[in-house]
């Protein structure tokens, strides 16, 4: 349910680091809370974050959530097809669903993020 | 914990999302909010409305209490009629919104299950030397209701009284599975549709019954996008205490004609009062959806504020309504919306947003 190669934030980002590109999206739980996502806006590309810094919205029938950064780094690619049409990321949240890309810096690790174990732990508390 | 209508095992067991809402444990959504609402549209939901608050009143007085208690004309109700009418406190702004029946053999009335103790309170205190009794049978019974442009054939010989036969905002006491049962033409949702009370030990053989015949069940998410759609008001986001019913669009529930009753001479003053903000839709542009809260701007000057707002599953609209001032209010009229911090186009429409074809 959880996928064992990804780390997680506890405001339900998913991250996964391919060399210096670490790719972001929302996890199936934030989803499932979501449901009916109607809308997606996200800073442009060339944007600085900070780790724990807004880099969009993501809006459903019922509520609206921010989208916050995991780790450091440059905005380099935003996932126009979730902007085109957001369904996708209730779709399938953790492949064709990315919302952004950021660029790191070199010998960035994941490590203040949380394992699956962890992640998987925190949902548990917060039930459905 | 929140109080649990008979159904609660079934939706949990059935995996709905279960919420709070005013003091109950009600499911907001079984599949999602807007797979929920194309079915009313389109077929058949099914809602547990059992939250809400159902009295029941006879006695030799209770035409004159139901008259003291709430602003429409209950004289002029044909037996078997039900009729919307607004509870308003001494200065004409709404306790609640409620739904009054007239039975033969005397009256009831469904109200808003946050209002319910708020009510019966009122009515106690009103009441006053009437010989009316009033009984609360909100715990003991059950009320289902089923919506949507299918519901008439889903429900054909249900009930011993066959509930097709009757007219909107009819009703008729009868019998389902030889125990008593009332079933009316009325809903929430701006479809056709029937609301059945029956005994709350027979609420899952009906539901289980409906759901047989085809109908989705649905929650209270759908619900309220379903009323927003057509722009009916909710209790506690469009009405409250300090809104009048001309401000809500309501004053054709208000009867100052038909002799005293609690809050009249305070709307009679109301009722001319040409500067109050007043409940209108508004259409916004782009995807973002107003809250409840969001500020109504024109020339940066605050003239509003938005009561509950939504993305409309049928209009593929983003629609708000909101109480502004009179003169923004004028269908047509453009505003801005501060939607956290940036602002948003809009434009006063006509309410309702959607109306079904008949």
């Amino acid at each position: 349910m959880i996928p064992k190669n990804l780390r997680y934030a506890t405001t339900h980002e998913w991250a996964s680091l391919d060399g210096d590109v670490c790719t972001v999206g929302i996890t199936q739980f934030a989803v499932e809370q979501l449901t009916d996502v109607v809308y997606v806006e996200l800073k442009p590309v060339g944007t600085k974050l900070k780790p724990g810094e807004r880099f969009g919205e993501i809006e459903s029938v019922k509520a609206v959530s921010d989208l916050y950064a995991p780790v450091e780094g440059e905005l380099i690619a935003v996932n126009d097809a979730v902007v085109k049409d957001p369904g996708a990321v209730s779709a399938d949240p953790y492949t064709k669903g990315w919302i952004v890309k950021i660029k790191v810096a070199a010998g960035t690790k994941l490590d203040a993020l949380l394992s699956p174990e962890q992640y998987e732990q925190q949902i548990a508390t917060q039930g459905h | 914990m929140g109080q649990r209508t008979c159904l609660y095992d079934w939706h949990v067991a059935h995996d709905a999302r279960m919420v709070d809402f005013g003091g109950w444990d009600m499911p907001v959504q079984y599949s999602t909010i807007i797979e929920e609402h194309t079915a009313v549209r389109t077929g058949c939901g099914l809602f547990d409305v059992s939250h809400m608050g159902r009295l029941s009143f006879g006695g030799p007085d209770t035409l004159a209490l139901i008259q003291r208690i709430q602003t429409n004309n209950a004289a002029t109700m044909k037996d078997m009629q039900a009729r919307y009418g607004l509870v308003c406190n001494d200065q004409g702004g709404i306790r609640d919104d409620v739904l009054v029946y007239r039975w033969p053999y005397g009256f009831a009335m469904v109200v808003n299950a946050s209002n319910r103790e708020k009510i019966v309170g009122w009515i106690k205190e009103t009441k006053g030397t009437l010989n009316v009794e009033m009984q609360d049978q909100t715990l003991t019974t059950c009320m289902i209701a089923v919506q949507g442009p299918k519901s008439a054939e889903l429900v054909r010989g249900l009930t011993e009284a066959d509930p097709t036969k009757l007219a909107y905002y009819y009703a008729a006491p009868t019998r389902y599975a030889g125990n008593n049962c009332a079933v009316s033409r009325t809903g929430y949702t701006g479809e056709d549709g029937f609301e059945f009370m029956v005994g709350a030990r027979f609420g899952v053989q009906l539901w289980d019954e409906l759901l047989k015949r085809g109908a989705k069940p649905c929650g209270l998410g759908a619900r309220d996008t379903l009323r927003l759609e057509a722009a009916m008001p909710l209790y506690g986001h469009e009405l409250s205490e300090d809104i009048d019913p001309y401000q809500a669009g309501l004053g054709w529930a208000v009867k100052l004609d038909k002799g005293d009753f609690r809050g009249k001479e305070a709307l009679m003053r109301r009722q001319k009062d040409a500067t109050a903000r007043r409940r209108v839709g508004l259409e916004l542009e782009g995807k973002r959806i107003a809250r409840e809260g969001a500020k109504v701007r024109s020339c940066g000057q605050d003239v509003g504020t938005v009561t509950s707002g939504t993305f409309a599953p049928t209009l593929h609209k983003t629609i708000a309504m909101a109480y502004v001032e009179p003169s923004m209010a004028q269908p047509g009229t453009q505003c801005q919306v501060d939607i956290r911090g940036s602002e948003v186009t809009a434009k006063v429409v006509p309410l309702p947003f959607y109306k079904r074809s008949k």
